[in-house]
Parts: structure tokens; sequence; C-alpha cells
């Protein structure tokens, strides 16, 4: 293997608290040293750094594969490709496939299907058979076979019998319960959020409420039996306030964000005259509720930022409102949005180490997996970014294989231009590269 | 519209949207012409109708509502009978309307009674291709089965693409086709003209 | 204003008061042709136009036709059916297929909102909302307008009182942008889980009772009422219904002398009004019908009457 180094990068590493120059050298898959000043070793392969900046590998800890069973839409390994060009080395996968992940067998597959990936997938088991939440599924058994969290995300746990025992059985294992909050009963047939865009729209509502009042339950359940728990895709002003109550309550709870919950808000629906790449779940709100993630997210309430990658065929999502399927697919703009977040200076206390922890370090706690560092000893897993790159949004040229954003056409500042997996090359200037 | 001119160095917008300058020529016909013109052609709707009594006007907007609405005045004062006057807007029977950009304003037609063997007289100010003459027949026809239509126009400046003729001519004023026909009348242009301009 | 310079019509929200005024002048226009002996006039001769209805529609669709007919276009009827189940063809596909044949219109009804914008999106010719989802029923607010202004003479500064079922409304919707822009002031009242989650994009004020927001009307319009709508619990009964929203004779009697009472049809007798009401002298429910079809011309007339620019 190749010895790597990278020369003269802005060098990020929140894991202790680092953001200076330093040089960074790759033996074996890891990090041997980073220091200022080093001497590239001969035959090292020269990666000049300067004006870029050097963080850890970023771990997206919720996407979408749609594998088994829809690669139409995305495969374990045009997933990986994908995150490798957003500047993403390991994602965590959803559990809800067709077959759902629910069984060692599933989670086997996908880890092994990712071996030779350019980007580490973290299974994420099911937390009830078939996500029908009414039956706990073998949490001890996928665990054992990789799974790294448990959800049965993309369907709420209703049951609340079924997420005390969840939460506690899970507890008992070490292992972490992701959920996805939001009261099926509230939400009915709603496609967006309520408000008055969604009353003037005439499309359903999906209020606030449904995402709080089931977040409030499992705070309590949490508090009541123990355990770890997660929350995925923090949406609304109530939760924020929610998680950080039981956070300065000390229960053992994180919280995650999407790029599309920070910069979009429910007016986009209207703006875009319907199109249903606005439609997500929890759906985009209102334009209060996005500064409360922001005010969440620096303020520590909300621990990382997740991608959410949820791939649909343009043949599902090219119709009607109401016909369309929830999601956004964000591995290859997750990056570059934030990036250009920053840029922009509209978020006063933001900081390029502060994205890197939310990123990289925070999904690496919080799942329990390696990376989110860069010190010696550490796997070489390693984005570089330039902040001043400009590009234009274009799907067509994703690695994706879906094609669903809503951000397509905007022009952003902030690219990744390396990705590096254990100390090989996957992505140069945003050409993914086959493993050797 | 050519009334609605300003009477020096007008532009106009034509066709596809490049703007000519329209130069005043010469004026054809001043307030005491066009008042001759219509009581002569007052007489001579009388006179080939034997009686007016079965006789209505129908002017076509807009410039052919004041002046049957003044043939109506010469007619009374001379026979003593208010005829019946009909405002016919022929808009939604043009010809052209696939080939224009902009559609013209729809105006509302007022046929206030029924012209069922009626002797019609149509009248506009000006007769040049045939077409809106055309248009109103059709328009016409479809409210009803008059007796007759006759044609009584200010202005035959010639140049017809149509099978049409005016049963009743103010004046014949032989023009090309790079010239264009402006009549001014008191109702709508505050004064009684007919210029020719030059469209250069 | 003299032309509409638009592609679509998709609803009132987008449109100014200039393009309403010019729709309702040239629909008077059309009313005169309407009662004439031969209700036909030349000016879309050669224009093909598809009447796409995935919702069961008999007035408006009607209405269309004759408007179309009036105007001697050649409309033809297709009922599609649309379901996120059935995997039948797909609403762009269809429309696209239809493209092809050279037809220059497409009006269509469709239960989802937004679908008029999404099919504008997707194809060249000029789209027609009749009516999306909840959303706008633009043709049926412009002839509840032009109805208005026929027997009152304006409609600035006139209070319209809608009542009933705000919420799942296409036609309050409509009403409610296109009255506002003519400078009308508009109230809406009902059963509290009947009104829209937040009407602050609206404007317009919600008077929780009716009487008062009857009081000194000009206009009272009720709304039809959806059986299914008592079925997801939004209210206990019709007959409660009835008692608490109902118009009656006595009820309108807080409203302007001369006031108008509409409705959008098809009614519901004795559930939203009264019959005595629905027939009575005050009543322009049917008066509503004939604006249709000439606020329906003038919209054909102003979209297809020109060519199109490159």
């Amino acid at each position: 293997m190749k010895t790597l180094f990278i020369k003269g990068g802005r060098l990020i590493d929140p894991s202790r608290n680092y953001d200076d120059r330093a040089d960074l050298l790759i033996k074996g898959g890891l990090v041997e040293a980073a220091d200022k000043n080093l001497k590239p070793p001969d035959g090292a392969e020269i990666i000049e750094a300067d004006g870029l900046v050097v963080m850890p590998g970023l771990i997206d800890m919720h996407v979408h594969l749609r594998d088994p069973g829809q690669e139409y839409k995305e495969d374990v390994l045009s997933g990986a490709r994908a995150a490798a060009a957003g500047g993403f080395t390991a994602v965590a996968a959803m559990a809800n496939t067709e077959p759902v992940a629910d069984e060692p067998p599933t989670i086997r597959y996908v880890a092994d299907k990712a071996a030779g990936a350019v980007a580490r997938v973290y299974p994420i088991g099911a937390l009830s058979k078939g996500l029908q939440g009414v039956e706990l599924a073998e949490l001890g058994r996928m665990q054992k076979a990789g799974a790294v969290a448990f959800s049965d995300d993309g369907k709420p746990v209703l049951n609340g019998t079924l997420m005390r025992n969840a939460l506690q059985y899970a507890g008992g294992i070490g292992a972490l319960v992701i959920v996805h909050e939001e009261d099926p009963t509230l939400v009915g047939k709603g496609v967006m959020h309520e408000g008055s865009v969604s009353s003037v729209l005439g499309l359903r509502g999906i209020p606030a409420t449904a995402e709080e009042a089931m977040l409030a339950r499992d705070l309590m359940l949490l508090k009541m039996v123990g355990g770890r728990l997660h929350i995925a895709h923090l949406s609304t002003a109530g939760a924020v306030e929610l998680v950080r109550k039981a956070k300065a309550d000390g229960l053992p709870v994180t919280a995650e964000v999407t790029p599309q919950h920070l910069l979009l808000t429910d007016r986009a629906v209207k703006n875009s005259g319907y199109n249903t790449n606005t439609k997500v779940k929890p759906p985009l709100r209102s334009e209060q509720d996005r500064q409360a993630l922001w005010e969440g997210l620096l303020d520590g309430t909300v621990d990382a930022i997740a991608s959410d990658h949820a791939p649909h065929h343009s043949d599902d999502k090219d119709v009607e409102y109401d016909f369309a399927p929830f999601g956004i697919a964000g591995l290859e703009t997750t990056l570059p949005l934030l990036l250009d977040e920053l840029a922009s200076g509209r978020i006063k206390e933001l900081t390029l180490s502060m994205l890197v922890e939310k990123l990289s370090t925070a999904p690496a706690r919080i799942l329990g997996v390696e990376g989110g560092a860069l010190k010696p000893g550490s796997p070489a897993d390693i984005t570089i970014v330039d902040p001043g790159r400009s590009f234009i949004v274009n799907p067509d040229n994703w690695y994706s294989k879906s094609r669903n954003t809503p951000f397509a056409g905007r022009q952003l500042k902030g690219a990744p231009v390396y990705t590096i997996l254990s100390g090989e090359i996957v992505m140069k200037e945003g050409v993914v590269a086959d493993r050797k | 519209m050519p009334g609605t001119l300003p009477p020096a160095a007008a532009e106009q917008v034509v066709g596809g949207g490049e703007k000519m300058t329209l130069n005043p020529k010469a004026t054809v016909m001043d307030e005491k012409a066009i008042k001759q013109a219509l009581r002569r052609i007052a007489h001579e709707i009388i006179e080939r109708n034997k009686s007016i009594d079965n006789v209505a006007l129908v002017g076509i907007r807009s410039r052919g509502v004041p002046l049957a609405s003044r043939l109506q005045a010469y007619l009374k004062e001379i026979e003593g009978i208010e005829i019946p006057l009909a405002i016919l807007d022929i808009t939604l029977y043009r010809d052209d309307l696939s080939e224009r950009q902009d559609q013209p304003e729809v105006h509302t037609t007022d046929v206030p009674f029924d012209i069922s063997k009626k002797h019609l007289v149509l009248v506009d100010d000006v007769l040049y291709t045939g077409r809106t003459i055309r248009s109103a027949m059709d328009a016409l026809i479809d409210l009803g089965r008059p007796a007759t239509i006759q044609l009584a126009v200010l202005v035959d400046r010639g140049h017809r693409e149509l099978p049409i003729r005016a049963d009743y001519v103010g004046k014949n004023v032989p023009t090309s086709r790079n010239e264009q026909v402006e009549v001014n009348l008191v109702e709508i242009d505050g004064k009684d003209q007919v210029d020719i301009l030059d469209l250069k | 204003m003299q032309t509409l310079r638009r592609k679509d019509i998709l609803g009132l929200e987008e449109m100014s008061a200039e393009e309403i005024t010019l729709i309702l002048e040239t629909a008077r226009s059309m009313r005169e042709i309407m009662q004439r002996h031969i209700k036909k006039v030349p000016t879309l001769r050669g224009r093909s136009m598809i009447n796409l209805f995935y919702e069961p529609s008999t007035r408006t669709k009607a209405s269309f036709e004759l408007a179309q007919k009036y105007m001697s276009s050649d409309p033809i009827n297709v009922a599609g059916t649309s379901s996120s189940l059935v995997k039948g063809e797909t609403l762009k596909d269809t429309v696209r297929n239809l493209e092809m044949m050279n037809i220059d219109c497409v009006v269509m009804r469709h239960p989802v909102s937004g679908s008029a914008h999404y099919l504008a999106r997707n194809v060249e010719i000029s789209v027609v909302n009749a009516g999306d989802g909840m959303h706008e029923h633009p043709t049926q607010g412009l002839l509840d307008m032009f109805t208005i202004l026929d027997k009152k003479g304006r409609l600035e500064k006139l209070k319209v009182t809608i009542v009933g079922d705000i919420r799942h409304s296409r036609v309050a919707r409509s009403n409610i942008w296109g009255l506002k822009k003519m400078g009308a002031e508009v109230v809406v009242s009902g059963p509290t889980t009947l009104m829209p989650p937040d009407m602050e994009d609206f404007e317009i004020r919600f008077e929780p009772s009716l009487d008062d927001a009857i009081e000194g009307a000009d206009v009272v319009m009720a709304l039809r009422l959806q059986k299914e709508r008592q079925e997801g619990g939004l209210f206990p009964t019709l007959r409660e219904y009835a008692e608490l929203y109902g118009l009656n004779s006595r009820r309108v009697e807080k409203a302007n002398e001369d006031a108008l009472i509409m409705h959008p049809g098809p009614i519901n007798r004795g559930i939203e009004i009264s019959s005595e009401l629905a027939d009575g002298p005050r009543s322009v429910v049917l008066d509503q019908v004939t604006s249709g079809v000439a606020v329906r011309m003038a919209i054909l007339y102003l979209l297809l009457g020109g060519t199109k620019e490159e």
C-alpha cells in the first residue's frame, strides 16, 4: 500500500480540538503522523493541500441504500460511490429494505457487499420484525452480525410497549436505538408541514405535534427504562426543546438534523410549484422551526448532521404530489450545502470545526465506530475540502442512481476534492475511483 | 388604431412589434366634407330603399358606431323617423386571430332588435381588404336572416382581397399599400378629419 | 390591460386584479352570445381541446364543453382513472400522448392538489385547471365573481361571507384570492375543524359565530359539504351541521337586505342551505351556472385567441 503525504493543509480534528496547519503522513491505511513541518518520505504520493481543509472522513449516520430489494433506486455499491463523491468515508444504512434487514443474513449481505466498496457501510438492523412494530427483532444476533444500531426508520414505532421493551432490551446489550418520531395517527394522509402554506396549497398537513408527541413519549420511556436513544432528523422547534430538556436532565439521548431541514422551509413546496422533490419526511417545516434547528445545532442539543439520503427513481417521483414517495437524495449535496452556508456567513456562530464535529466525530461516537479523528493510529479515512470551489448542483452528474433533490441548479461554494478511505484515494476532484 | 394617433409623427406598433413612423401626407376630408358625404349617403339610403321603415343601421366597432349614429340622425332629420341602430363587435369573427400574437379586446355586440327581414346597412369608416366586412356579415347572419345587407363606408381606399363592394361611399381615395388612412371622428378623436399617412 | 399573457390558468392566487378584470369584462361580451338564437361564434374554429376529468363532474364539464362548442372549437372528453395504488398510465404519459394529437388546450380536473401545476410544467399547450384537489378551482371563482359583479355592479368593498368546509374547498380558495384581489372583504365561518389549519397567508377573518359572520354581508356563499368529512370525525352529524351552520331565511336576515345567496352546487338541500332560501328571490344559484359558460368562453378566447409568443 502506498504511502500518502498530505502537505500544508488546514487540519481539523475536533476529537482533540485541533484546527491549524499540519501535514499528514499516512502509512498502511493508518495515520502515522499529523504535525507541522513533516518531511515527506521518499516515494510517498504527495497531495498539495495548501488552501484546502483536511478533516477526518465524514460519516453519514442515516442513509437508505435500498439494497436488497429496490436496486433500481440505489444499491450498496452505487450508494458507496455517492458517499465517496460527497466526501463521506462511511455511511450507516437503514433497515427498511426488501426484505427488511431484521435478521443476521440481511445484515451480513449488506456488510459483505460493502467489503470492496469505496465507503464503509455500517448496517442498521430493524428494531421490530418486518418493521411491523409488533415483535422485537433479533437485536443481539444482528449486533453480532455487524449491525451498529437498530431502527424502524421510515416507520414510526406506534406501540408504546414495544418501544419500552426495545429500549430496555437494547440497553442491556449495549445497543443504540434510533427513532423516527412521528405519530402516524396524527400524520394521517399528510404530505407536507401543516401550516399556512399547506392551507394555501390545499395539501394535507403533518402537524409538528405528530413528531413532538411521540418524541415526548420516547424520552419518558428512556427515563423510565434506560438505554441509549438517538433521534433521527429532528424537524420542529418543539422537538429541539424536548431534546434540550432531556439532555439537561442527563438522559442518554442524541439527535441529528438533515441539511434540508436546516436550509429549506415549507415555502419551498409552494415556490417550486409542488415539486415532489420537496416531499420528505419529516416534512420541511416553518421558518421558526428551521431557526430552532440551527440554535439546537449551535448549542449542542443536536449532535450530528445526517443526509437521510432517500433515493427515489424519477418514475416514482415524477408524478402528482400526493402520489410521490417521501425522500430526498442527499449524499452528494450534504457537505457542499453546509460549506456554502458557512461561506455565506448567514449563521454567525457556525465554524468549520463544528461542521466536522457534526459530520464525523459525533456520528463515530454515537454509532461507536472508528473514525472521527486524525491522530497517529487513526484509520486513514480522510476528507479534503476546497472551501472556495464554486459549482452548480447538477444531479445528472451524480454517482447515486437517483436524482431526487430540491437543490438542483443551486450555486454552491465549497466542495470535497479528495476522499481517502484507509489511505487510498477513492475520490479525486469529484471523480470516484474503483478500489484496487 | 389609426384614430387614436396623435396628429404628427405618430408611432405605431405594427404587426410583429417593430415600430414604424407615420408621416401625415395629406388631408383628404375635413369636417365639412365628412358632413356632406354622410348627408349624401343618407339620401342615397332613402332613395335606394324607397322607404326606410324597414331599414336598420349596424355600426361596426369602433368608428362605424358614431358614423351610423350620425346617419341615424340625418335620416331622422329628412324622414322624421328614428330607425333602429345596432352595434356590432366583429372580434370573435376575425379570420386573422391565429396570426396575431395578442388577441384583440372583445366588446359587446348590442343588437336591440330582431334583424330578420330587415334591410341592414352596415356602417364602417374605411373599406380596404374587405375582411372586416366579411366578418361582420358572418356575425350578422348568426344573429338572424336579414332581407338585405348593404354597406356604407366613409372612405373606400381600394385593394380588395374579397369580392365585396360598398353600396354607399363617402369618398373614393386611391392609395398605395404603403399608406394608411386615418379617420378621426369627434366622438372618439376630438375632431373630424381623414388623413393619408405614409408608412416609412 | 388588453391581453392575457399567460399559457395556463392554474389558480387565482397567481393572477392580478387586472387579469381578473379582463376576464370578467370579456365574459360579459360572451354572455351576449349565449343569449342569441344561434349560440356560436367561429372564433376558435379548428382548435381542439381535451377535457380530462379524473373526478366525476356534471356541471363543470358540461359548462366547459358548451363554452368550447359555442366558440366553435372541438372538445373531446376523456375520463381519467387515477389511483396511487392501481398503476395505470401516468398523468404525464396520458397528456403527452394527447399532446401528440395536436391538441391546443387541456382542461383538467384532478383529485390531487398541485396536479394542474404539474401538468402545466410537463406540456407546452395551455392548461386550464378545472379543480385540483383542495387547492383551486379558478373558473368557479371567476364565475362567482362575475355573478356578484353582474348583480351588485362592483366587487370592491363588498362583504362576502363564505360558510362551511373552507378547509377542503378549492372553490373557497379561489373565491378568497379572487375576491380579495378585487377589493372585497372576505369573512369565513363554519366548524373550526373545517377551517384551514392556518389562515395567516389568506389574510381573511374567521368568525366562529355564523350570525356574526353574516351580519351586514352583501353576499353569503355556502359551500358543499362532503359527507366523508363526517366519517373523518370532523363534525358529529349532518343534523348538527345543519342546525349550527346551515343557511336559512331566518339566519340571513342579519345580512344586508339585498344580499345575494350563492352556492357552487350541487346542493345538499336542508344541510348547507334550506330549499326555501336556495329557490328564493335572493338566490343566484342558477345565475352562477350561466355565468360559468360565459367565463369559460372568455378564458378560452383569451388563452387561445392569439398565437403563442415564441
